[in-house]
């Protein structure tokens, strides 16, 4: 532990947070897309200046960052040890899901943050964008089979030299989106977000100077991972095995096997994923940064007490076996990462639930459901209506899962479908609990929704990118299995469902026709009698 | 004879101040609050006072609306809505109540057996795409009634568009429902997002019966104690309106109380000359803070009063952290000195009370410090210092190796730090700058640490109103009248039409006069108007003020509106704007008292007021510190730190390096003397 006085430490720890926190807001309040303005798909921290650790994160971020931009980071590290020309001021961008995980729609900025001529630490802000190019508008292409297609790839370059914006490299990602206004407007909040933070951190270090500050970041690692020990220490030791699949990768329509095996030694853990599918043709791979950073989230929905801080993951160690589905290699494709992470989450939280059913959570809906429908309006007008989709929660000991929540990854919001109907040219017909869609046990699981979408213009193009079609999520500890999704659209006065199931793109519909989707339910716990 | 009397019933306390307005002399007293029934509380307060025939006006700040959604005692309540959208109530926005851990549910305020569908549907535009079949609508009002739902709520999609579908279903429903607690929700709010005004709507509705009884039980005790004067209910805006409103929205009295305690600061430092002040309010669970630049409160759109409870209405924004008196201080397993979340309340509440809790509090912190006298504590009683001393030692001076008064002092500190952070949240974080901001603590707790924090966050001084425990009653009779009304016009700037919108804002104007009643009753009637206004794509909207814009032009508003967006963002943008919802507040303005009858007696002597000296730890060392009574300390008077101001319901700390001033008005003005 640090000689730093209690005192300090703690006040430093919540300043921090705050920091993090008011970074979070400036993006918010100012975006102006609506999956960060709204469903708060971004996030922003503070990072280590050699290693890019995870020192601080804000709270209202989405999950998944918490630790992915840590690769993020190094990936800038990395890059600015090739550059003899780095001074304070530099911003570094990117959306290179292979150097920095996640998927191409998440755009990164990474700003190197000097102290007294010393480079301190790194901050950085990542939001996803609404469009970045690409085949399919919204980025969720399901037929990809090669990073190419699904969005513009921008390796990390430098946006801004010693203080001053390249104009040039805003122009190439503002010339790149379907929604130019979108993304230099969403640009703009992540620049503002990283002045303010830039700001904060200097009076912060300004008050308590440079050494205590340093001191109480590396006290508070160390706490993060006394923390961790002290949960694991008291998991029972051994090895806690599940295997889940994922309908297929859009491509080729065969299940994916993902395992995990969980070991607990003494205060260790280790997630090893051998036995998962090798890397596949389709959007479902993803890289290994989000493979860890997806351990992480689970962790924190296991042990939600625990501080979003990298300290928690040192003793844990993850086993991704090579050029698998969690270790894909450029370019294989990866917009559709957000259905394998919640897999490799199902997994974990099956296996956990074998060591400690009454500290588990059943499996939740396990999809985010990306439905694109874009077309132009009757007056000429382009549109794309981009949003996900909720479903039902897990059960678990303490109580019946949640009806319609978010996705664990997550903490996204939907947007009312009043705001949906007033900008886009759709009625819904429906937007209901779907009912018996939760899985059976001594707690239910939570109920999935029927979302019913009626076009009001002439004609669109829809794209939806699901998954859980063919395997249902699972209850825990003897519990039932929730519903499984189900698709349809109308054509010519008759429904049919994709033959990918969850996946399809390039759907036309005409005036007066509707999609709907059926979400799942999560999994129940425990075995009725 | 007659009096203005304020009475807030807070969960602990009923606070009650009364004015006589021909002396000018203020009485006040404080009595336990009564459960369930508020009103027993509330007459044998309002009996101590005054002869209640003498009261003109008579104002209450009230909890009940709160209490009953939180404890979900409200009525059961039928909704009927249209077709394929039952469950809006239900699924909320496809939120989670706690970010980490997956668990929890919601229960929706009416059941789905209680939420019925009809065939209609609007547009988005308007269209009525399908009329409403008002037999559909009366045959599921006679099921919802029969089943012994007690209230109503009809709530049609895109209602804030085109009303028609559901006013008619409204008059469709009342014709047949049994009582009069029906609400259409383009009545309660005619703005756009289906589950925010639908939950409003709701919460209306399971409210009124409640409300309603309550409201009439104490009109009846008022009307039998011979009764004359006006009986008028805060609302979570700040203003206050007449008994008859609250029985149609009582949803609006959703943080009745703490909006009177801002508004009641709000005056008390404009009449001190600092019209810029933040206010803290300590609680046994919770610090609330709020923010007043240059007399104005900050209004936030809405509020959830629990998961999935969200209601859409303007209130006070005040920020709460759970860092109070009761909050629990310990050391977790990785080292860290924490405080709160949880908390011992007031019940058991801190260690020093005996009554069963045995984990420290900041309370017990500053017990063992010798900052509250033990013999004099807040309601009564004596303290136990050595077991809040030991519990201090077992549970944060041992895990972290410090001594007795350094591990309670490190306990204060920390929650300092946490509150600080609040202050800095509404200020700081807002662009407010804290050298022009006051900071004014009321409740019981607040003015232990006013030094610090005004160190800490650097705001300009500390005022301690004179009846800092009864803020919010005395604000009940500072508050104006207020009427809110609100339509979204979702239009391109470019082409919105002027003479709709001039119409919108006289319909308003016309709705809230005839809401504040006796317009002769004010000193002034003013009318504010706000626009809901953002870039063409994005979300969020800012709030657009246009004071006393009868009928803007688009010109005008664009010009306002960029130079609030520009105040907020730093810049414009060339792209299209547009306007979503238009906001007419009618404000009725009540005449002023005058704050000067609070200021000490003529007679007052600072000799008079010393008490004898105690020792008490601050600054780091056990100190010999002057003891006052402070309501004994005259105007003008001005002692130095290390010193306690005591006073009934609280206890002033003065730092060392810190001055206090009693002002003319009996303000404790509290300064940190130049480094």
């Amino acid at each position: 532990m640090s000689t730093l006085d209690p005192v300090t430490l703690a006040v430093l720890a919540g300043r921090m947070e705050q920091i993090a926190d008011e970074m979070d807001a400036t993006l918010f309040r100012s975006a102006f897309n609506p999956i960060i303005a709204e469903a708060h798909d971004a996030s922003h921290g503070l990072y280590h200046a050699t290693t890019g650790e995870t020192l601080v994160q804000g709270r209202s971020g989405l999950p998944i960052f918490v630790g992915v931009m840590a690769f993020a980071v190094k990936a800038i590290i990395d890059k600015m040890a090739t550059e003899d020309d780095t001074a304070d001021g530099d911003i570094y961008v990117f959306n290179d899901a292979h150097i920095g995980g996640t998927h191409l729609s998440d755009m990164r900025l990474v700003r190197p943050f000097y102290y007294g001529g010393q480079l301190f630490c790194h901050l950085a802000s990542v939001g996803h964008w609404h469009d970045v190019g690409g085949a399919v508008a919204g980025n969720y292409n399901p037929t990809a089979t090669e990073a190419f297609q699904e969005a513009v790839i921008i390796p990390p370059v430098r946006l801004a030299r010693a203080g001053v914006l390249n104009q040039d490299i805003v122009d190439i990602l503002v010339r790149n989106s379907r929604l130019p206004t979108s993304a230099f407007g969403d640009l703009n909040g992540q620049l503002a977000a990283l002045d303010l933070g830039v700001r904060r951190l200097t009076e912060l270090l300004d008050e308590y100077g440079a050494d205590t500050v340093s001191e109480a970041l590396t006290a508070l690692s160390d706490r993060a991972e006394a923390l961790m020990r002290a949960e694991v220490a008291a998991l029972p030791d051994g090895t806690f095995e599940a295997t889940d699949y994922l309908d297929n990768d859009g491509i080729v329509d065969e299940p994916i096997p993902i395992k995990a095996a969980i070991t607990i030694a003494a205060d260790r853990l280790t997630l090893d994923f051998t036995g998962t599918s090798a890397q596949v043709a389709g959007p479902v791979n993803i890289a290994e940064p989000t493979a860890v950073a997806c351990c992480y989230v689970a962790m924190k929905h296991l042990f939600p007490d625990l501080p979003a801080n990298a300290g928690v993951m040192r003793p844990v160690d993850v086993v991704l076996p090579p050029k698998s589905l969690l270790s894909a290699e450029f370019p294989a494709p990866t917009c559709g990462y957000t259905e394998t992470i919640l897999r490799m989450i199902d997994v974990m939280f099956s296996a956990f639930a074998k060591a400690a059913p009454q500290k588990a959570v059943a499996n939740a809906y396990g999809t985010i459901n990306a439905l694109s429908i874009a077309g132009h309006k009757d007056d000429g007008q382009r549109f794309v209506m981009f949003s996900f989709f909720g479903g039902g929660h897990g059960a678990s000991a303490t109580g019946d899962g949640l009806n319609h929540g978010n996705a664990p990854i997550s903490t996204a919001t939907i947007p009312p479908l009043e705001i949906l109907e007033a900008a886009y040219p759709v009625a819904f017909r429906q937007w209901a609990l779907r009912e018996d869609s939760g899985g059976a046990g001594v707690h239910s699981g939570g109920l999935g929704a029927v979302y019913d979408i009626e076009l009001l213009a002439g004609s669109a193009s829809v794209s939806l990118f699901g998954e859980r079609g063919r395997h249902a999520p699972k209850g825990i500890a003897g519990g039932g299995e929730g519903a499984k999704n189900i698709f349809m659209f109308e054509q010519d006065g008759t429904w049919h469902e994709p033959p990918m199931t969850s996946k399809a793109t390039g759907i036309s519909l005409k005036r007066g026709e509707r999609v709907r989707l059926k979400t799942p339910g999560g999994g129940g716990y425990g075995a009725q009698s | 004879m007659t009096h203005l009397v304020g009475i807030d019933v807070g969960g602990t306390f009923t606070d009650v101040f009364a004015l006589d307005t021909a002396t000018g002399i203020a009485k006040v007293t404080k009595t336990p609050t009564t459960r369930p029934d508020q009103s027993g509380g509330f007459l044998t307060g309002l009996d101590a006072v005054a002869d209640v025939a003498s009261v003109t006006a008579l104002v209450h700040g009230t909890t009940a609306g709160t209490n009953a959604l939180l404890e979900r005692k409200g009525a059961r309540i039928g909704v009927i809505t249209t077709d394929g959208f039952r469950d809006v109530l239900e699924m909320r926005r496809r939120d989670r109540p706690a970010t980490w851990g997956l668990r929890g549910t919601f229960q929706p305020v009416a059941d789905r057996a209680d939420r019925l569908e009809v065939r209609e549907r609007t547009l988005a535009d308007g269209t009525i795409r399908r009329e409403v079949d008002l037999r559909q609508v009366q045959g599921a009002a006679k099921l919802l009634a029969n089943a012994g739902c007690q209230a109503l709520a009809i709530l049609f999609i895109n209602a804030h568009a085109n009303h028609r579908n559901e006013a008619a279903a409204g008059a469709a429903a009342r014709e047949i429902w049994p009582n009069e607690h029906v609400c259409a929700s383009h009545e309660i709010i005619p703005e756009i997002r289906e589950f925010e005004r639908f939950s409003t709507t709701a919460l209306n509705a399971t409210l009124q019966p409640e409300i309603g009884h309550y409201l009439s039980r104490l009109e009846d005790a008022l009307a039998s104690r011979a009764f004359g004067g006006s009986f008028m209910i805060v609302q979570s805006s700040g203003g206050i309106m007449t008994a008859e409103t609250a029985r149609r929205q009582p949803v609006r009295t959703a943080l009745s109380g703490p909006a009177a305690g801002v508004i009641a600061a709000a005056r008390i430092a404009e009449a001190a000359g600092y019209p810029s002040v933040i206010t803290g309010d300590v609680g046994g669970t919770s610090f609330d803070v709020s923010l007043v630049a240059d007399g104005q409160t900050v209004l936030a759109a809405q509020s959830s009063v629990a998961f999935g409870f969200v209601i859409r209405t303007p209130m006070v924004e005040i920020t709460t952290i759970g860092a109070g008196g009761g909050s629990i201080a310990k050391v977790d397993k990785g080292g860290l000195l924490t405080i709160g979340p949880e908390s011992a309340g007031s019940d058991p509440g801190p260690v020093a009370y005996g009554k069963g809790n045995d984990r420290p509090t900041v309370t017990d912190a500053n017990i063992a410090l010798g900052r509250i006298d033990p013999d004099r504590p807040i309601g009564g009683g004596a303290l136990d210092v050595a077991a809040a001393q030991a519990a201090i030692a077992e549970h944060v001076g041992k895990p972290l190796g410090l001594s007795d008064e350094a591990a309670a002092d490190a306990i204060l500190k920390v929650a300092d730090a946490a509150m600080a952070g609040a202050i800095r949240l509404v200020s700081v974080e807002r662009g407010y700058d804290p050298k022009k901001f006051s900071y004014m603590p009321f409740g019981g707790g607040g003015a232990l640490n006013a030094c610090a924090l005004i160190r800490d966050v650097g705001l300009a001084r500390a005022i301690v109103p004179r009846y800092p425990g009864i803020t919010s009653a005395m604000g009940c009779v500072l508050a104006d009248m207020r009427q809110d009304e609100v339509q979204t016009l979702n239009a391109s700037l470019d082409t919105l039409d002027e003479t709709l919108v001039a119409e919108v804002i006289e319909s308003h104007t016309l709705k809230g006069k005839a809401a504040l009643g006796d317009i002769s009753a004010f000193a002034n009637v003013s009318v504010a108007v706000t626009f809901d206004m953002a870039y063409a794509g994005q979300t969020h909207t800012v709030a657009v003020a246009l004071p006393d814009a009868k009928a803007p032009t688009i010109a005008t508003i664009r010009s306002a509106f960029e130079h609030t967006y520009k105040a907020a963002y730093g810049q414009t943008l060339s792209i299209p704007i547009r306007v979503l919802n238009v906001r007419t507040a009618v404000i009725g303005e009540r005449p002023k008292f005058d704050l000067g009858t609070l200021a000490p007696p003529a007679d007052a002597s600072l000799d008079a007021a010393a008490r004898p000296a105690r020792q008490v730890f601050m600054a780091g060392e056990w100190r010999e510190s002057a003891i006052y009574d402070r309501l004994a300390m005259p105007a003008g008077a001005s002692v130095s730190g290390p010193a306690i101001l005591e006073q009934p319901d609280t206890t002033i700390l003065i730092e060392p390096g810190a001055t206090a001033t009693i002002d003319l008005l009996g303000n404790v003005i509290i300064t940190l003397d130049a480094p």
